[in-house]
């Protein structure tokens, strides 16, 4: 395996002066590609905010960050976007589907911002996906009218549209009932077997935990085991 | 920028009531932008067709030469006696410059006319006119004569004559009847009248009369030339640009209508100012209108742009979405604003037909075209702010809304 992303010595602080919370304090961590990782830790460890910044959705305060190669420290905010558009999928606790469009919609949205427009491909590919996912029959489904599970599903479909190098899944299934959290994690195990996409998954939860290869735990602001 | 339409137009369509509302107050808005130019407009063209619509446009008239002086080689001024009578300045070289006027876009119709006082006798009575020869078949060329008829004919044949009717009561004249003209030059002709106008106007009701060319002729002693040329333009708003043409094609002194009518002028332009106010109020009502919508809008999507922006949406994408929202909204609400206008205006008479005591509306200056771009452009701008606004927002606390 070669090496997806490395951080170092990360420091994150929110708030200035006496209201200055500093959340992250020297982590480093490294990735490979086709990691299936849980990323653990008690609430309020850094976890979340280590994901923001994997994602490059925020900078750290300080620290280096590199990821295929390119320093994602030192880039601008478009180069960010389209960074994160080709390389980075997101599984968030909510789903946070676009509640006016269809699941297929919501599926190629990464996709279709890119090109323009939704291309047919990215339709066909959009189909395959749901498919794979169990939903072959709720593609032309407003998304707000799917079940929590189904939402989810869609939102992992979403995460691998632009068939990216690493996916960032925040408590992807602290929302769901067991037999749905259960179905949406085999899902993310068969496609990193498949097609060896980088998992890093925040959780609580040790059975989702025990479906990772490689747990990472972090605790008060840098990784401790 | 395809697909960002289609999530603007998706945005608009998912809230159909609201956007339903927020069209038909923009609509309202183009509605009061396009009433108020038809009011404004149809009310300055029935001012100007009740003020100037019958005087000529564009008037040339024949300068009078000053006496010469005899100078002696020594320097004494040597007193002329003139034989006493009245004299005529004349366009002499008329005949040559009418093609040239008449063939000038826009002039509509020319009037050589020779005019001059006199004396109209019936009887023991006596009254004093104001006596102007046409071109037999050019009687309402400048003045809407045919229309203003009120007895006979507006024939102004060899030996006819057509009075107003204050000077025809004055006389107790009637149509048929015969009746002696004495010019100010002591030319005598004996006339028929042959018709009687009413045009609402007392100075020319009351002592204007209307002979032909060649009995003015006589009348006045001018065996050649005019004593003045009217025109008639086809856009009295265009006599300025068109006097300059005329006076550089024929190098005689055309003097435009608007020439000592700067109060009438004004009292146009200020109303035009009024309607300009009322109109650019009306289109900050769209803006402010749109933009407080889309704000809303922006603030209630916060957690879909954080969305857009995590899967790779730029901050220009985010912008194009609100922005399309705002020129579609604006768009539609012009569209919708304009045909209301239009369908409210059409049971309004036509500007040929204004009648007094209704409202002048004129249907053809709606300003339609202006208005819905103007709406538009006004939307788009109101949409900036919310769109940039929207481009700012940070995703991750968006998310976690």
């Amino acid at each position: 395996m070669s090496a997806l992303l490395e951080v170092r010595d990360l420091f994150k602080t929110y708030g200035t002066g006496e209201a200055a919370t500093r959340v992250l304090r020297g982590l480093s961590l490294g990735l490979e590609a086709g990691d299936m990782a849980a990323l653990l830790g008690p609430s309020g460890s850094g976890k979340s905010t280590l994901l923001t910044i994997l994602g490059t959705l925020m900078k750290p305060t300080s620290g280096s960050y590199v990821m295929l190669g390119q320093d994602m420290i030192a880039a601008d905010d478009k180069a960010l976007t389209d960074f994160r558009n080709a390389h980075i999928g997101f599984v968030f606790q909510f789903h946070n589907l676009l509640p006016d469009f269809t699941a297929l919609e919501n599926v190629i949205f990464p996709t279709a911002v890119r090109e323009g427009r939704e291309t047919p491909a990215a339709r066909a590919r959009g189909r395959d996906l749901l498919s794979r996912m169990g939903l072959a029959d709720r593609i032309d489904f407003p998304s707000a009218n799917l079940s929590g599970g189904q939402k989810q599903r869609v939102a992992v479909a979403r995460a691998l549209m632009n068939s990216p190098e690493l996916v960032l899944a925040d408590e992807p299934t602290g929302n769901l009932d067991r037999a749905s959290a259960m179905q949406v994690m085999d899902l993310i195990d068969q496609i990193n077997r498949e097609e060896g996409t980088t998992f890093l998954i925040s959780t609580h939860d040790e059975k989702i935990a025990a479906f990772c290869r490689r747990q990472i735990v972090v605790g008060d602001g840098i990784v401790t085991g | 920028m395809l697909y960002a339409l289609k999530i603007a137009t998706r945005y608009l369509t998912a809230n159909k009531a609201q956007t339903a509302l927020l069209v038909t107050g923009v609509a309202v808005g183009v509605f009061i932008f396009i009433f108020m130019s038809a009011l404004i407009g149809g009310l300055a063209e029935f001012i100007l067709s009740r003020t100037v619509g019958d005087i000529s446009h564009i008037t040339i008239e024949a300068e009078t030469a000053d006496p010469a002086l005899l100078i002696s080689p020594e320097g004494h001024v040597l007193v002329v006696a003139e034989r006493g009578r009245a004299r005529t300045a004349t366009l002499a070289e008329a005949a040559t410059w009418l093609p040239l006027i008449e063939a000038v876009p826009g002039v509509r119709a020319v009037s050589p006319q020779i005019t001059g006082a006199g004396f109209l006798t019936r009887g023991a009575q006596v009254s004093q006119v104001s006596v102007t020869g046409v071109e037999p078949g050019r009687e309402s060329a400048i003045l809407d004569l045919a229309g203003y008829m009120v007895a006979g004919d507006v024939r102004v044949g060899s030996g006819l004559i057509v009075v107003g009717r204050d000077l025809a009561d004055d006389l107790a004249l009637s149509v048929g009847q015969t009746l002696r003209l004495q010019s100010s030059n002591g030319v005598t002709s004996t006339l028929t009248l042959s018709g009687i106008f009413k045009t609402g106007n007392g100075g020319m009701d009351g002592a204007r009369a209307f002979v032909s060319l060649s009995t003015a002729r006589t009348l006045f002693s001018m065996p050649q030339g005019v004593s003045r040329i009217e025109i008639k333009l086809d856009d009295l708003n265009a006599a300025d640009a068109t006097a300059l043409r005329i006076r550089a094609l024929t190098g005689l002194d055309a003097v435009p209508w608007t020439d000592g009518a700067e109060q009438l002028m004004e009292a146009l332009n200020a109303q035009a100012q009024t309607g300009y106010f009322l109109k650019t109020f009306a289109l900050i009502t769209i803006v402010i209108g749109v933009a407080s919508a889309l704000l809303l809008s922006t603030y209630r999507r916060r957690p879909e742009i954080g969305i857009m922006r995590a899967m790779g949406a730029g901050r220009r994408f985010v912008i194009f979405v609100f922005v399309a929202q705002g020129a579609l909204v604006g768009l539609m609400g012009g569209i919708m604003g304009a045909t209301l206008g239009y369908l409210a205006l059409l049971p309004f008479p036509s500007r040929d037909a204004f009648q007094p005591g209704t409202l002048p509306m004129d249907i053809t200056q709606g300003s339609y075209g202006l208005a819905i771009t103007l709406t538009v452009i006004g939307a788009i701008l109101a949409s900036i702010l919310p769109a940039r606004s929207a481009a700012r927002v940070d995703p991750v606390t968006a998310i976690g809304q």
